[in-house]
């Protein structure tokens, strides 16, 4: 025994003196630590060996003539060759300059923000006070007009620069040095910027931010368990947003909506109506945000006339003045044609996002769908060809990237580490009377995202029964280049989940997945996420009696000592209370945040687009949507489930080990008990092998979640909280706020993601994992989240396209809603780690969303490599 | 019961026959190729697999063997062969599964059971079953239950086999097979004898019949580099399958690849591996050329 090497989680362990050939030279072994503990290996001179091939491997990858594409601004995987048919220069230049911008701060919103309520504060209604404030920035801002650019606006100043929300979170100098200095998704701000916001900013809104008047408000039962890391809360950090949009913007434009608000202005009845005056106000507010909008576009079809008077080429003029032409057009009146319809969809994203911070930004949702009737109308009429289609939607492509999401304080800083800010564009799925909808536009958007290469957008294809195998197959060849996208998702399964909600035929299936994976009404639906449920935390304060064992603190109800528990049923009953507990707390202060968004922080831009806000006359907070969602979002499933079948099976039906041998070992962090801690991960059954012993317990837990929270009315009216399985990252963060769990998972590390099995769990492959997952009545759920790690050598071939293809039918056949698939190998990403400038280009899929490896941290990283490998000879 | 020895059942696999695919890995084999890749496969009883990157030294295996055959020391265990029954103790208290035994003695039921398991993959691929090995026609009765069963319940078949087997068991197969995977490795006798341990009489005269018969079969050649990827053989080969009765097969060229090395050190057989060269890009090339001189379509991989 003495010369085993127990695994610590903290320290990176140690080769054995003399166990390390000469070989290994000394700036190698931080890489064989780092080596050792990704691959959770006994360290023996096999481990040395397969090392030492693989990091010849690394070095390979790393001299390898794909470093030259960066600098002609392509894109590259490692181990393939680039073989796109390439952009034209602008596109290019506008990537490069998109790619290549630092993320910066700018304090400009904060400054007109802070100016505009000293003086106006009071004056007038909240909502009017808003739509006052989004309108006097609109008029005042840095208007930005780019080299080059076709589609036109930018939040900030110019590209990359990111405005902050003081009303929201106001960030603290110390906030700003540390997204000044940290390593990853930085924000470059200056001093002067940082002196100025504690001098104007900061003062005025100390006690006033949204944030101060949730936190004062809270119960200490809540803040027990927030502060274990039992759920997270989304709204303390940035507004309820999540919304993607209709077809109404393509047939509207501003002074449509503006005339259905003075019709409504004009029959108020103050009489008879208790809710008038509220109305009015709101009516007000939103009129005069669409006048915001206006005035922004206005502003930059002058900035285009200027611009023409002194340009000398003659094609950049032309240019400018259909710049000119069509600022002035859009938003104001419906788009005549494919640029306008794009500029129309960029300047209401624009205005959503400067009025307020809505998290997960903005989302046109079938983008393809919106598009393709303009298209068509001009290809047809020869105005437009398919190569100047492409190029518009390459520069809104582009667009999206140029505006990484606001960064976030305190806490949840951890959470979620990405510049990402989840606009997720549908691609095909079906259209609005059932149909295919997919078109050439859904094809040029393939094209796009493969020629591109870039963070953001978010994209996905939507795969129903009636999606063509061709659409199916173009989206497999992107898959397979290795980027991590598109996520493919199920129409026939998420239509019927949002029916099942109470959707309308037509709002259902004109509805979609945005964000990460959760499904909305698009245009008709606030459906907030309210923040994660760290479900197998709720197993921890089980198995200690309502303590959280990482602190010693009291974080739950007691629900007794699980070593007097006589069976598996006694253990999962208490399970069960802890849950109703943990989310009855969670739901009293979400309730409590809501309104307080209704009350200070309406969002009259966003309420003009959103049926039937202006119908109501009720604010997008304040249940003016036509449906109104509150969101749970149950992360952990998959160890929970392992936890659960490794106690169930030792404790309680074989008797292997007593309860109170595995919980002190789980306190110990297994150490000293490595032969418990691997007799347990390799002799229970585990979720994601199709094996009927464990995914029955996942079933179990599941159908109580959504027991637990599904249908609870929310304070809106008809409004429910519904549940989702997505974790994003932020199952990295619950891994962090835990010890070590019973199904072998050591302390600290991050638990399952989404409905995936546990890392390394499944064993079996794709198909038994399918099997596995679609044992869950996915229906039930607001979206499920299945990641698969598919080595390149598992598309080799076109058959193994086609082959891919049959695999997501077959999931989506057998009831899955979501699948995405991570191409990459794992010396790829070790070396990504061990040279990060090598590997910029190196997308990397994971949880729901596309982030770049190096942007990530390394607990991030750790598990992008951990996660199986399916390989196949 | 009729019980077979499977050393393996591989589900979404994509390389053995068309669409997505179970493949079921009988244990034996009557050919002993010096490249194999599954030695595990060669004995027709089950075999005692020892991985020590896996193992934690622990001891468990110790004192669970019955006969005291293990003995641990800094370097893992060592198994005592003569001592040894293998009764498969040792892999049951194995915490790691360091220890396993390889191959598993299972019933028709519980075979079709897993098999079942895949069906939507089937039905969404036009993929089925894939019965290799070891060699699966040595397993003649249990192989023809399992055909019979998977016919009934309309899952396409496939068999891989060498073909070194009496004409009439191969034909009874052959009655209830939809795709053979018939394994080819050179045509010369006396290099078949001397890389397989048999010659290959009764192999190519296997293949005239199985063409005759009218069945499909695809052609599948591990190219060995230096064994049997000189022009000479493919020549050879492409002849042979120009001149059968049937339609002309095409032929999948799958190349050596050293990836079983460590399977021969886990049998504890790390004297019989030999490492072969693996043909490169322009050797496969040539074997393509080559094969399309006499009209055979032939590609790399299954």
């Amino acid at each position: 025994m003495s010369d085993v090497l127990q695994l610590n989680f903290e320290v990176f362990p140690k080769p054995p003196e003399g166990l390390v050939p000469q070989s290994i030279k000394l700036q190698q072994i931080v890489l064989f630590r780092l080596y050792v503990l990704f691959t959770g290996r006994i360290i023996t001179t096999e481990t040395i060996n397969t090392f030492q091939e693989m990091f010849e491997t690394i070095k390979t990858h790393s001299d390898t003539p794909e470093r030259h594409a960066i600098a002609e601004g392509n894109f590259y995987s490692p181990g393939k060759n680039f073989t796109g048919p390439g952009m034209n220069e602008r596109i290019r230049k506008l990537r490069q300059l998109s790619v290549e911008t630092q993320p910066s701060l700018s304090i400009e919103r904060a400054l007109h923000e802070t100016a505009f309520y000293r003086e106006h504060y009071g004056t007038c209604s909240i909502p009017v006070l808003r739509a006052m404030n989004f309108l006097d920035h609109c008029h005042k801002k840095t208007i930005y007009l780019g080299e080059g650019e076709l589609i036109v606006g930018e939040r900030g100043p110019a590209p990359k620069v990111v405005p902050t929300f003081p009303e929201l979170t106001c960030h603290s100098v110390e906030d700003f040095h540390v997204l000044n200095t940290r390593d990853m998704q930085r924000y470059i701000i200056s001093q002067a910027d940082i002196d100025r916001y504690e001098q104007e900013v900061i003062p005025y809104w100390k006690g006033k931010t949204q944030r101060e008047r949730i936190f004062s408000h809270v119960p200490l039962e809540w803040k027990a368990a927030y502060e274990a890391g039992l759920f997270t809360e989304f709204m303390e950090q940035r507004a309820p947003g999540h919304t993607a949009l209709d077809g109404k913007i393509y047939r509207k434009g501003m002074l449509v909506f503006k005339r259905e608000i003075a019709a409504n202005l004009a029959a108020l009845d103050y009489l008879n109506d208790p809710e008038a005056t509220d109305k009015s106000e709101q009516w007000k507010a939103m009129d005069i945000a669409c006048d915001a909008a206006i005035v922004f576009a206005e502003r930059h079809a002058s900035l285009a006339d200027e611009l023409a008077l002194t340009e000398t080429d003659p094609r950049r003029v032309a240019e400018l003045k259909k710049i000119a032409e069509v600022c002035r057009w859009v938003p104001a009146h419906a788009p005549r044609n494919l640029w306008e319809a794009i500029q129309m969809y960029w300047f209401v994203h624009l205005g959503t996002i400067t009025e307020l911070n809505g998290w997960d930004a903005m989302n046109p949702g079938h983008f393809d769908q919106h598009l393709a009737p303009f298209y068509e109308r001009e290809i047809l009429a020869g105005t437009l060809t398919r190569d100047e289609a492409k190029e518009l939607i390459s520069c809104f492509w582009i667009k999206v990237n140029n505006h990484p999401a606001p960064p976030k304080v305190g806490i949840t800083a951890r959470e979620s580490g990405t510049y990402n800010d989840f606009t997720n564009i549908n691609i095909g799925g079906v259209n609005g009377n059932g149909g295919d909808g997919t078109s050439e536009v859904s094809f040029i958007m393939l094209e796009v995202i493969e020629e591109l290469h870039i963070l953001q957008p978010g994209n996905s294809v939507h795969i129903s029964a009636k999606t063509p195998d061709k659409f199916l197959h173009a989206s497999a060849r992107v898959i397979r280049q290795g980027h991590g996208y598109p996520s493919v998702f199920n129409p026939d399964i998420y239509i019927l989940e949002l029916l099942r909600q109470g959707k309308s035929l037509q709002d259902a299936r004109e509805g979609g997945c945005s964000g990460c994976i959760e499904v909305g009404a698009f245009g008709k639906e606030a459906y907030l996420l309210t923040g994660y449920l760290n479900v197998p935390k709720i197993l921890e304060i089980t198995l200690n009696d309502g303590i959280d064992p990482v602190t010693g603190k009291v974080a739950g109800i007691e629900t007794g000592d699980p070593r007097a528990f006589e069976t598996y049923e006694v253990l999962y009953k208490a399970f069960l209370r802890q849950l109703h507990f943990v989310v009855d707390q969670k739901m009293r202060v979400s309730n409590y945040i809501d309104r307080m968004f209704a009350k200070y922080a309406p969002a009259p831009f966003l309420s003009v687009v959103i049926d039937d806000c202006i119908a109501r006359g009720r604010d997008y907070y304040d249940g003016g949507p036509r449906y109104n969602t509150s969101y749970i979002q149950c992360c952990g499933l998959g160890t929970v489930t392992d936890s659960l079948a490794a106690l169930k099976k030792h404790v309680f039906e074989e008797k292997t080990f007593t309860m109170e041998r595995i919980l002190t070992a789980v306190l110990k962090n297994f150490s000293g008990e490595e032969v418990l801690r691997q007799t347990i991960m390799n002799r229970t059954p585990f979720f994601g092998n199709d094996d009927t012993y464990a995914d029955e317990i996942a079933v179990q837990v599941y159908n109580d979640l959504v027991e637990t929270i599904d249908g609870k009315p929310n304070i809106k009216p008809g409004g429910k909280y519904h549940l989702n399985m997505l974790s994003t990252t932020c199952h990295v963060y619950f891994g962090k706020v835990m010890g070590a769990t019973p199904n072998g998972r050591l302390a600290g590390k991050s638990i399952s993601d989404g409905t995936s099995p546990s890392h390394g769990a499944d064993t079996h492959g794709p198909s038994a994992v399918v099997k596995s997952l679609t044992k869950l009545d996915h229906v039930k759920s607001g979206g499920t989240l299945l990641n698969q790690r598919f080595l390149p050598s598992l598309m080799r071939k076109e058959e193994d396209i086609k082959k891919l293809g049959q695999l997501i039918r077959s999931y989506f056949t057998l009831g899955g809603h979501h699948i995405q698939f991570n191409m990459v190998d794992t010396a790829t990403l070790l070396a990504a780690q061990a040279c990060p400038e090598d590997y910029k280009d190196l997308l990397v899929r994971m949880a729901g969303y596309s982030d770049y490896f190096n942007d990530m941290n390394a607990d991030l990283q750790q598990e992008v490599i951990e996660r199986t490998e399916n390989d196949t000879f | 019961m009729s019980e077979a020895l499977i050393f393996d059942i591989k589900r979404y696999a994509i390389n053995d026959g068309p669409g997505i695919r179970v493949v079921v890995f009988f244990k034996g084999c009557n050919l002993h190729c010096a490249w194999c890749h599954n030695p595990e496969s060669i004995s027709a009883r089950p075999e005692k697999m020892y991985a020590p990157a896996r193992c934690i030294r622990c001891g468990t295996c110790v004192g669970a063997c019955p006969e005291t055959a293990i003995t641990l020391s800094v370097k893992g265990i060592t198994t005592d062969s003569g001592l040894c029954t293998l009764c498969g103790r040792c892999a049951e208290v194995c915490p790691t599964k360091a220890i396993e035994m390889s191959g598993k003695w299972m019933s028709v039921p519980e075979i079709m059971e897993i098999i079942e398991k895949e069906r939507i993959f089937f039905d969404q691929s036009g993929g089925g079953v894939t019965f290799s090995g070891g060699e699966p026609l040595i397993h003649s009765k249990v192989l023809i239950e399992l055909l019979d069963e998977c016919g009934k319940r309309g899952i396409h078949r496939a068999v891989d086999t060498a073909g070194n087997i009496n004409t009439p068991v191969l034909m009874e197969v052959a009655s209830r097979t939809d795709l053979f995977l018939f394994d080819l490795k050179m045509m010369d006798a006396g290099q078949h004898e001397y890389w397989t341990g048999t010659g290959n009489d009764k192999i190519l005269h296997n293949l005239k019949a199985l063409s005759d018969s009218g069945a499909h079969i695809i052609i599948r050649i591990p190219l060995v580099g230096g064994v049997n990827d000189h022009e000479e053989n493919i020549r050879q080969t492409a002849e042979f399958l120009a001149s059968l009765p049937g339609n002309r097969p095409e032929v999948h060229l799958l190349p050596y690849h050293a990836i079983a090395q460590h399977k021969y050190a886990k049998l504890g057989k790390q004297d019989e591996f030999a490492d072969f060269e693996e043909p490169g890009a322009a050797s496969l090339e040539k074997s393509i050329r080559l094969f399309a001189e006499y009209g055979i379509r032939a590609q790399v991989g299954g």
